[in-house]
């Protein structure tokens, strides 16, 4: 009885280690043959190149481990600000297809059709050459609001300069942490004596006020520093302080979330379209407000269809975002699995790493997810 | 007794035939990339995505440049018809795992031979076949007309992977400029952002910079600084561990050279059979048993030769007549002021 169910177990591990050792063995060999060296050791060494664009502190005297957390960083980045975005259009867009106005409907289901149906790579390249092209030179730039400059070089931003801005963080963190006590204690409350209290003032009023006391009473102090061109040569310019945002990021950054967008579109669609309209009816028949029917009612239920599809998408997103190197964005395939993995020549070393790595960020992103999903799903009692 | 006499005598003859078997082909037995060459009746050259004058393909598909021509001279050598080569386009960052993982067996890619890339990741290189060296382009209306006009914060276009990247950040350090490096992974590529505006210079071997030069919008606005950040000796590489294949490698590259240098041409191979010099028989294979070392017959490099041609002749068809660097200036030969020098074929 019990042999029967363990032995297919047995055998699939076999034959799993058998596979999995094949391929070692196999590697090591032909390794060995070809005089190639296998081992971590260079991580250590100075990579001897630069980057374009980091977040840490780096140029080619560190190691090739700081490297590869530079990489690491842009991809994180470039991930983040396209999960976002996608969201947030992916949401707008959502809600505009199941419009009655026919305009809003027929323009945002053109859009998801549009943008869906054409390979990412073909979008990214469209927004780096093509629109890239169309932008000015830093010389003939028009401002925007004066401090905003959009050139072929980049988006040039002014930068805030601190003082004790680690006084500010903690007045920000303290206001997060006072609005959850008082959301647990509105909780509590309507849930013993059925009062409602305006959480949602009282939050964005802390986070207003205790920054604005840090400020006043903290020593917190913020200067504007505005980009100011520079001249490099009779018909070459540039701008010198504020932020830079490199044209690459931008295109990727934008094509990833105008193409991932789209999925989600379709997903909070569904989940909307998914709740049956006798919820709705029902709830507004017991006298809730439309606003309580959607925050109460609807969006409870069409979340739980929405999220596990979105997580996709999330994942889909971070790892299309290797694409990167395609337009020369600094992200983890194209600084160590690209520069990298050429300047040593450790192929399998760099390719395990970066393998590994993108998976520990997809897994990070779907345990995320899924307790998020759990957290809103329907609790049977 | 007698049983087992007769076992003996066919064990001495059975060592005695593998042994003559041996002996006859070491070198093509020694060399497994030889013998899977003539099976496959094709020579497998890793060249680049389009480098005029270096390796290019034309509409039809037909391949031409210097370093496409070492690989057909291999397989002139090797097969007897210079078109029996099957070109793989790579970028900098395949090329290497493309040899080493065996889906080559040349890489003929205007690559700079390195210490590093010689000795620690599995290859070999086995001469040079062009000498170079590294600069930087520009827009002539920036009236920047050497390095030392570079100010803090240019920003530079270069192919990622390449040696270039590394000379740029050793080159802008030593003069204390902070630059932007941005790099791509194809050619094509980095001419389009820096022709765009993207970059203020080009930078990467100075005979890649001629070529691409006519590529850009409007050539005539852009102009290739003089001076000479690095050396990069371009040659062709194999696997290591092959040393037959190597040889056989250095060795067809090696006759075009001392083939233009004895002024052995296309034209005038066949007559030379009869020539004075004996190093010119060699040459032709007219005298001496060259051939049987590589596992090769004795026509090998005749055959080089005529069907290819000498270094000069590839030279003048493929760089100097498309006008990317009518001047031969390190690549001439050391008898004419240049540093080509091969050794002797005997």
């Amino acid at each position: 009885m019990n042999i029967k169910k363990i032995l297919p177990q047995i055998l699939t591990l076999l034959v799993v280690i058998l596979v999995f050792g094949f391929f070692s063995y196999n590697a090591q060999i032909n390794m060995e043959n070809r005089g190639i060296t296998f081992g971590y050791g260079f991580l250590t060494q100075e990579s001897s190149f630069d980057v374009q664009f980091s977040l840490i502190e780096y140029d080619g005297s560190h190691s090739y481990f700081r490297a590869y957390l530079v990489g690491l960083l842009n991809t994180i980045l470039v991930s983040v600000i396209g999960i976002v975005f996608a969201t947030i259009i992916g949401v707008v867009v959502g809600i505009a297809r199941l419009s009655n106005n026919y305009l809003i409907n027929k323009t945002a289901a053109v859009y998801v059709e549009f943008f869906r149906n054409i390979p990412l790579l073909l979008q990214i390249f469209f927004w780096y050459f093509a629109a890239l092209r169309a932008l000015p030179l830093p010389q003939d730039t028009d401002p925007m609001f004066g401090v905003f400059f959009l050139t072929i070089k980049g988006f040039f931003v002014p930068a805030f300069v601190w003082n004790n801005l680690d006084v500010f963080i903690y007045s920000i963190i303290a206001a997060i942490i006072s609005i959850i006590f008082i959301r647990i204690y509105a909780k509590k409350k309507q849930e013993n004596e059925g009062i409602q209290t305006p959480v949602l003032s009282i939050s964005i009023g802390l986070l207003l006020i205790l920054p604005i006391l840090s400020f006043l009473f903290g020593g917190v102090d913020a200067s504007v520093e505005i980009p100011v061109i520079k001249q490099l040569s009779q018909s070459g310019f540039t701008f010198e302080g504020g932020i830079k945002l490199p044209p690459e990021l931008i295109s990727l950054a934008l094509a990833l979330s105008l193409y991932t967008a789209t999925f989600i579109a379709e997903c909070v669609r569904a989940g909307v379209q998914g709740v049956s309209k006798g919820q709705k009816e029902a709830a507004a028949s017991i006298g809730l407000t439309p606003n309580q029917v959607l925050k109460l009612v609807v969006m409870p239920q069409a979340l739980r269809i929405i999220i596990p599809p979105t997580t996709n998408q999330y994942l889909n997103l971070t790892k299309n975002s290797s694409l990167a190197a395609a337009i020369a964005y600094p992200d983890l395939v194209l600084v160590f699995a690209g520069t990298a993995l050429m300047q040593t020549g450790r192929a399998i070393e760099i390719v395990s790493i970066t393998m590994l790595t993108y998976l520990s960020l997809s897994i990070s992103i779907s345990i995320f997810m899924n307790w998020y999903n759990k957290k809103i799903a329907i609790k049977e009692k | 007794m007698f049983k087992y006499l007769k076992q003996l005598t066919s064990l001495v003859a059975m060592v005695a035939v593998l042994f003559t078997f041996t002996t006859e082909t070491m070198a093509a037995k020694k060399s497994k990339t030889l013998k899977n060459t003539q099976k496959k009746g094709f020579v497998r050259c890793g060249v680049s995505q389009g480098l005029p004058g270096f390796s290019n393909a034309d509409a039809a598909g037909n391949w031409t440049g210097v370093d496409v021509d070492v690989c057909r001279a291999v397989a002139a050598a090797v097969l007897g018809d210079a078109n029996k080569v099957k070109f793989t386009p790579l970028s900098a960052k395949e090329r290497f795992t493309a040899l080493t993982s065996n889906e080559i067996d040349i890489l003929s890619r205007n690559t700079t031979w390195t210490l590093s890339r010689d000795a620690d990741i599995g290859l070999t290189f086995v001469g040079v076949n062009f000498y170079d060296g590294q600069g930087f382009m520009v827009r002539k209306n920036s009236g920047i007309s050497s390095v030392n006009d570079f100010k803090a914060g240019v920003s530079a276009c270069t192919n990622l992977g390449t040696t270039t990247e590394l000379n740029m950040r050793d080159f802008f350090n030593s003069k204390g400029i902070q630059y932007e490096p941005v790099t791509f992974e194809k050619a094509d590529e980095v001419v389009a952002a820096y022709d765009a505006g993207r970059c203020d210079t080009y930078t990467t071997d100075k005979s890649g910079l001629a070529a691409q030069r006519i590529k850009l919008s409007n050539p005539d606005d852009h102009m290739v600084l003089p001076e000479t950040i690095s050396k990069e000796p371009l040659g062709p590489v194999v696997r290591q561990g092959d040393s037959v294949w190597e040889d056989i490698v250095r060795w067809s590259l090696n006759t075009m050279i001392e083939a233009e240098e004895y002024g052995v041409t296309s034209a005038n191979a066949d007559s030379m059979k009869t020539s004075d010099n004996p190093a010119v028989k060699r040459l032709v294979g007219a005298e001496g048993e060259l051939g049987a070392a590589l596992g090769l017959d004795n026509e090998w490099s005749l055959r080089i030769i005529k069907q290819v041609g000498n270094y000069g002749e590839s030279y003048k068809r493929n760089i100097a007549d498309t006008g990317i660097l009518p001047d031969r200036g390190p690549n001439e030969l050391w008898t004419k002021g240049g540093i080509l020098y091969v050794p002797p074929a005997r």
